[in-house]
Parts: C-alpha cells; structure tokens; sequence
C-alpha cells in the first residue's frame, strides 16, 4: 500500500510544473494546456482524500471539476481561434487590449 | 501471480486471434466484394484464393519504407502504433463465451472484466483518434492534415450518439457490466426492447470504424487516402489492422449488447458469438458495396440534428419504461 | 508490493509527462506530454478505488478535451512555424521568477503535507462499494445533485458562448 502523503505530494508537484508552465510559456494554446496539468494535480488531491476518508464527496468533486474543465476548454479555444484568425501569431503579451 | 500469467496467457491468445481474424476478414472483403460486382475477386492462391492476404502481408514486409522529409519523426512513427494498440486493448474486456473451467479454477473469457467493462471500451476506442489525427498532422501534407481532422471531428460527433444507444441498454440490464448485460438477455434479446438504440448504434458503428458510407477521413478522389496518405508498408498495414480490428470490436459490442452474446442453441457458445460477429462483418461489406459517400456536411449535421435527438429521446423513453416498470 | 511498483512508474510518467508540458516548444508535442500525465493520472485513480473517475479521466480529459486541443493546434499551426519564445527580451527573466515562485510553493506545500503527519499514513481499508458506478450515482443523484444540475448550466453556458464566439462575422 502507498502511504497517501506519497499522493498529496505527487499531486503537488504537478501542480508546482503546471503554475510554472502558465508563468513561463507565452503560447496561449500551451499556457491553456498548462492549467489544464494544475485542474488534474487538483483532481489526484481530492481522489487521494476521498480514498483516505472513504467518502464519494471527493469523487463528486473530481467530477464537476473534470466538467467545469470541458466548458472552459471549449470556450477558451473559440477565442484562442478568434484571436488567430485576427492576427497570425499570437503572443499574450501583444493581447492587452479589450478590443481586438 | 497465476492471474498474472492467465491475464498474459490470455491477452497473447485474443491478439493472436484478432490478427488472423484481420486477415481472413481483408480476403473475405475483397471476396464478397466482387461477388457483388460479378468478378471472381482473389483466385489464386489457396483454395478460392484463401492464401491471399499471406500473400499480401508478405508484399507490405518487402515495400520500402518511406518518411516524408518534412514529417514530425517521432510522431509520425508512433501514430500507427497508437491505433492499433488501441484496437487491440479496446476487445479485450468483451466476453466471447462463457467462463471456462480448467485447472480447478473458473477463468472466464474476457482479459479483465472489470465492472465498468462498457465505459473502459469507449474510453480505449476514443484514444484511437489521437493514431488517426496525429498520422495526418505529422505527414505534413495537407491531404493526411485534412483527413485527420475529418476523422476527429466525425468520430468525436457520432461517439455521442454511440453513447446514448448503448446508455439505452444500460438502463434496461440495470448494470454497465457485461456479463450481466449477457445474462440480462437470456429470455429476450435486447434488440427487440432497444430496436431504436439498436439502429442508431448500428449507423454509429459504421460512422465510428471510418467504413463506407462514412470513410470521409480517407475518400480517395478528394483526399488521395486521407490521413495515411504518406504511410507505406508495415505502418500502413498497422492502420488497416486496426481499422479491421475497430470493426470486429464494435461488431462484438452489439452482438454483446443487443443480440443476447455468446447465448444460443445446440452449438457452442464461441461459435454462437463468431457468427453473430460475421452477420456484422458481412454487413459492413454489404453496406461498402451498396452506397455512395456522404457529404460532410450531410455528415455531420445528420449525426448532430438527427441521430442524437433521437438517441437522447430513446434514452429518455427507456428511462421512464424502467422507471415505471419498477 | 504491485500497487506500489504500478503507482513509481505511473508517477514518474506524470511527473515526465507534466515536464514535457512546460518544456517541448511545439504545441503538438506540449498536449501528447500532457495526455501521457493523463493517462498515468488515469492508473493512479484506479489504484486509489476511483475506477469510475478513472475512466472518465481517461475519456473526457484524453479521450476529448485533449483531442479539442490537438484539432485546434494542428488547424492553426498549419504551416505556421512556432514562435521563438527567445526573442521577448524584455520578458528573459520571467522563467527564472516562475520557477522561483513555484520553488517557493511547492516548499510550503510540501512542508504542511509532512506537518500534518500525511507521509507516513497508511490508506484506510477500502470499503465494500467505495468508488463503484452504484455509489457515485447513489452521492450524485441524492446528496450532490444540485450541484449536479447547477454543472448543466455552466454547460449550457458554455455551449452558448462558443455558438457567439465561433460566429462567422462580417
């Protein structure tokens, strides 16, 4: 059996790569992805507590995070393609306007 | 450790048969093929020509191997492997027969049957896509691009509808294990309760194995050959293994679901299950042989505004059947 | 014994998988590093009773979200080359204070995992139903379901505004 701690920490971990990913990349399709890899370090946390407490509240959660990810992914990527279709390359950077 | 080795044991003997399986089922095809259209169809080697596809692997060992320069290496070498693994673990959870009893101990057919044997093929089968978009994006030609995207977005729309066909079966075994889906029908097949979710999986599966009436992703007089357009020799074959392999597994899931298994009289159950597995298969060639290709966008707007109402409907209705029937 | 030589691997591959992410320059190879993460997260769910969450890791996150993203990468990457991160003078340092910064937070989390006395627990025995399809419908059907409902409006939501969004505008 691994000790649950061994689950929290790896959990952590990716958690730590995906924050460095969203500060260090200037894709916005990569720093999506990056908070992508922070949704599931989150996921393996709840997963791991649900199994020590033996409690499907952890499960439910997982769940409507897994959800809430889905809608985020699909309207994220309509602006990212909005966003290409305005200029060829994009940068974040270059992006701080309110209008296009 | 012996489940261990049975797991091995077993998992070793499927692939094995899948794989012959495949090649009967490529000479089968061209056979049937042209008995439709009057020609005799492979003759020469074997008896009715049975030997053609040793002949065939043996021509795709000897081509050439050809990377585009411009392709992604990595990608591009592992696209292929990708899809026919997940063909192969994708059949791994469907039970071919009842459990049997050798050594002392009840070993049943499947490799792993795990309780969410129904949900583990879906989440296997979607990962096949990435073999198919990944293929058509690392050949770096816009005909492989553009068949890759076709199959993504084709295959991600009929899924849903796939889905909710098989959530109907479900609902009315009351279970997503396979077994007891099995046993469920032993009485009364589920294709006669479920004769709507059975259609539209019927439509789906065609849809979901890249087959004519829907091979868009690969048709040849837009796309040269679509997402395999730049793969030659044994990667190519790797595509048409898992292809073939796709179809006999979703074959294997309907008769599972909805033609009551391995269950029927007088002969032995693996029999009853093969059978059943080749109804499907000729029809798939059947169909190959009879209609035109759709449209994209008829495509797709027939799997968005039609299949799947009618799925959720059905599913709806099969609901409130048990809901009330409780 | 074979959990805890399935949960090395899978973890390592996470932890490669998620390096692979904020490392690989091309987008394409950023989301299949991702996907491995996925995928290993999958296997740990598994090893964790989670088997129902396993599969849908594996089907939604892999099987769908990540297949968006590598659509929409590969339909805007066409023929397009990816950017040189370099040439952001004014930014050469941001990687330097991202890792900092992520330095610094993994320390704090680490150290309340080990304060709380987390590392050295063994996991309570599993129970009987724990994690099967039952239980999570039975959790999310009674006790969860308006949250549940409340999802189905975020989605709804969220299928309007990619409608508005994906229009083709004049």
């Amino acid at each position: 059996m691994v000790p649950i701690g061994y689950y929290l920490v790896l959990s952590a971990v990716l958690f730590v790569i995906g924050g460095v990913g969203v500060l260090a990349r200037r894709n916005p399709l990569q720093m999506f992805m990056a908070v992508e890899l922070m949704w599931n370090a989150v996921n393996l946390s709840f997963v791991a507590f649900a199994r020590q407490y033996l409690d499907m509240a952890g499960h439910i959660f997982v769940f409507l995070v897994i959800t809430v990810a889905a809608a985020e992914v699909a309207i994220g990527l309509a602006i990212i393609v909005m966003v290409f279709r305005k200029r060829e390359h994009v940068d974040v950077d270059d992006l701080s306007l309110m209008k296009g | 450790m012996l489940t261990v080795i049975l797991i091995l044991v077993k998992g070793l003997i499927t692939a094995v048969l899948l794989l012959s399986a495949f090649g009967l089922m490529t000479w089968l095809e061209r056979k049937v093929l042209a008995r439709f259209q009057f020609r005799p169809g492979p003759n020469r080697l074997g008896p009715a020509g049975v030997l053609q596809f040793v002949a065939d692997g043996l021509k795709l060992v000897f081509k050439e191997e050809i990377i585009p320069t411009a392709a992604d290496r990595v990608v591009y070498l592992l696209a292929p492997f990708i899809s026919l693994t997940a063909a192969l673990i994708a059949f791994a959870v469907i039970p071919w027969g009842p459990p049997i009893h050798i050594f002392g101990q009840t070993v049943p057919m499947e490799i792993g049957g795990p309780n969410i044997g129904i949900l583990f093929i879906f989440a296997v089968t979607s990962l096949g896509v990435y073999g198919l978009i990944l293929g058509g994006w690392a050949s770096s030609n816009k005909y492989s691009l553009l068949g890759g995207l076709r199959s993504t977005a084709q295959i991600i729309s009929y899924e849903l509808a796939m889905g909710l066909a098989v959530t109907g079966v479900l609902l009315a075994a009351g279970s997503a294990d396979l077994n007891t889906i099995i046993s469920k029908q032993y009485h009364l097949w589920f294709i006669v309760p479920q004769i709507l979710g059975f259609i539209i999986y019927l439509i789906t599966m065609v849809a979901e194995t890249n087959r004519t009436p829907f091979d868009l992703p690969e048709a040849e007089n837009e796309l040269v050959a679509g997402y395999h357009t730049e793969y030659t020799g044994l990667k190519w074959a790797m595509y048409m293994m898992a292809e073939y392999i796709n179809m006999i597994t979703v074959s294997g899931l309907a008769t599972t679901l909805f033609l009551g298994g391995w269950h029927g009289p007088w002969l032995p159950p693996e029999i009853w299950f093969i059978i059943k597995v080749a109804a499907f298969m000729y029809f798939f060639i059947w169909l190959r042989a009879t209609l035109p290709r759709l449209r994209y966008d008829r495509l797709m707007a027939f799997g968005w505004k039609v299949l799947l109402p009618v799925a959720l409907l059905n599913t709806l209705a099969t609901a409130v059947w048990v809901a009330v029937a409780r | 014994m074979l959990s805890s030589v399935v949960f090395w691997i899978a973890a390592v591959l996470a932890v490669s998988g998620a390096l692979g992410v904020v490392t690989t320059r091309n987008p394409v190879h950023t989301a299949l590093s991702l996907v491995l993460t996925m995928l290993s997260l999958g296997v740990l769910f598994l090893l964790l009773h989670a088997e129902f969450l396993a599969v849908v890791e594996v089907l939604v996150y892999a099987g769908a979200v990540m297949v968006l993203f590598l659509f929409v990468v590969t339909l805007l990457m066409a023929g397009v080359k990816p950017p040189k991160e370099e040439h952001h003078l004014r930014l050469a340092y941001q990687t330097l204070i991202a890792g900092l910064f992520g330095l610094i937070l993994f320390v704090l989390v680490l150290h309340s995992v080990v304060g709380a006395g987390w590392v050295g627990t063994l996991a309570g025995p599993q129970g009987g139903s724990f994690g099967s399809i039952a239980s999570f419908g039975t959790a999310l059907f009674t006790r969860y379901l308006l949250p549940f409902e409340l999802t189905a409006v975020v989605l709804l939501v969220a299928v309007i505004g990619v409608v508005v969004l994906g229009r083709e505008q004049e």
